[in-house]
């Protein structure tokens, strides 16, 4: 799937994961190149969650071998921290610093685990917050803001560490519907500077219009992977064209 | 009309008032004293151990064990036989410096030992309201495990435990009154002394009313502090 020939950004083999009894992730195979965007599809359930923290270590795995940027996450030795400065994610509930002002959310990690000064944190969250037109925000408490506005703080907050991948765990399921373009808007900015992005997803136009992949998640395994062209035309899987047809079902109702 | 009049010789009489009121509130002074200090002590001592408590890992075992077995003692053991146990046995063990403390020093230890137990259990609870995203959400970032309970856990969690923190120090301010049965020559041991000597209890009365108009303000102030969390949650719920 490397479409330059080197080792892929990340790189997942035989990655299998247990809840108990519960098998989250099964055998999954999966690679991503640096600048793509890869979307996870699939429904609630079907591990695209467990599969993003597996990422960033949030959740261990048992089986299999996980790397990123030419580090083994699954390592015991790994830095869990200086990965985790790498690879940033962006939550379905924003889990911003409710006790933080915007300003303060997104200058935290640079000054405390990110070598910058409080002037440079400041300087570059001002200009980050700039670019997304919430500059007049950043002594605001997340609270005062709309959901769309706290997740777009939350995005930019994993930004500031300057991450080589960024995860997307459904960061719209949360949000009305009148919100969920601004925070679209953002991601397909990033996808076009060149940011490579894991998206966990349930917006199928979306996911159609940003994606390099699109992976069909079904009870812990990648089921179908392809272009989006052809899993959204022409699925090869029975479960693919299910899941799909029951998704635009709920949109027309909608 | 007659039992009337009993009641207020006995609790009310002026002129004891009068005379006692300068020894209680010499010693009602020695009790804000002791309060003030093992206030401060609890606060960081019950914080920490509550941080010990909630360590991640294997390695930190021990140490939780040891917090836990001392929240148990503490909490288990009445008050009033720690300060018995502290005041007259340290002493008892004639080790210098240590053992020959002012007697109030002694008071302020076990106050502080006992206390630090059940404000441990407060903070704990306000450590465990956080929710778990945010750890995660701070981890994410790159922080470490204490970085994360330092910029984000602890000052949320003690944001929450405001109140409780303050319903626990009205305790304390009272059990300060218990001290004087190891002689420390507070309000409530001057106001006896009082009343003995003069077969009435105005004295008493006196050193109650002393504690009532100091614990009164604090309990409003928790009242509005809770109000107003409750006024706030509500304007976010819509």
């Amino acid at each position: 799937m490397s479409t330059n020939g080197d080792a892929p950004f990340v790189h997942l083999r035989g990655v299998s994961k247990w809840f108990g009894a519960l098998c989250v992730l099964d055998k999954i195979d999966l690679d991503v190149a640096e600048h793509n965007v890869v979307c996870l599809i699939g429904a609630s359930g079907s591990g695209k969650s467990t599969l993003l923290r597996c990422l960033n270590r949030l959740e261990r795995i048992e089986e299999g071998e996980i790397v990123v940027d030419g580090q083994r996450v699954n390592d015991e030795k790994v830095d869990v921290n200086a990965l985790r400065r790498k690879v940033g994610i962006v939550f379905q509930a924003y889990n911003l610093f409710p006790h933080m002002t915007v300003l303060q959310n997104v200058t935290l990690a640079p000054r405390k685990a990110g070598g910058f000064t409080r002037e440079g944190a400041e300087g570059q969250a001002r200009s980050l917050l700039k670019r997304i037109g919430l500059e007049d925000k950043a002594d605001e408490f997340p609270d005062r803001l709309s959901g769309g506005q706290q997740q777009r703080v939350a995005i930019v907050r994993a930004l500031a560490m300057g991450p080589k991948v960024l995860l997307l765990d459904e960061i719209t399921s949360a949000l009305d519907p009148q919100l969920v373009s601004e925070v679209l808007g953002l991601v397909r900015e990033l996808a076009e500077s060149g940011m490579t992005m894991i998206i966990a997803t349930h917006e199928m136009g979306f996911a159609r219009e940003v994606a390099d992949k699109v992976c069909f998640l079904d009870a812990g395994r990648i089921l179908e992977e392809g272009p989006p062209a052809r899993i959204f035309t022409e699925p090869s899987e029975p479960r693919t064209r299910e899941f799909l047809s029951r998704v635009l079902e709920a949109e027309k109702l909608s | 009309m007659h039992a009337l009049h009993q009641v207020y010789r006995t609790f009310f009489y002026p002129h004891s008032f009068r005379l006692s009121l300068p020894n209680v509130w010499a010693g009602f002074q020695v009790n804000i004293k002791m309060m003030v200090i093992a206030e401060a002590l609890v606060l960081v001592f019950a914080l920490a151990l509550a941080i010990v408590r909630g360590l991640p890992g294997p390695a930190a075992r021990p140490l939780r064990a040891l917090a836990i077995v001392y929240t148990d003692f503490f909490r288990g053991t009445p008050l009033i036989l720690v300060i018995f146990i502290v005041g007259f046995g340290i002493p008892g063990l004639q080790l210098g410096y240590i053992s020959s403390r002012p007697v109030i020093v002694y008071g302020v230890v076990a106050l502080t030992l006992v206390y630090t137990a059940y404000v441990t259990e407060v903070y704990r609870a306000g450590i465990e309201s956080v929710h778990p995203s945010q750890r995660a959400a701070a981890r994410s970032l790159g922080l470490t495990y204490a970085q994360t309970m330092r910029y984000v856990v602890v000052p949320q969690a003690v944001r929450r435990v405001i109140p409780p923190l303050l319903n626990d120090f009205v305790g304390l301010q009272k059990d300060t009154a218990l001290v004087s049965v190891i002689g420390v020559a507070e309000a409530t041991q001057l106001a006896q002394q009082f009343s003995t000597q003069n077969n009435d209890f105005p004295s008493l009365v006196a050193a109650a009313a002393f504690f009532i108009l100091l614990t009164i303000p604090l309990a409003r102030f928790t009242d509005h502090l809770v109000s107003e969390r409750e006024q706030r949650e509500r304007a976010q719920a819509f």
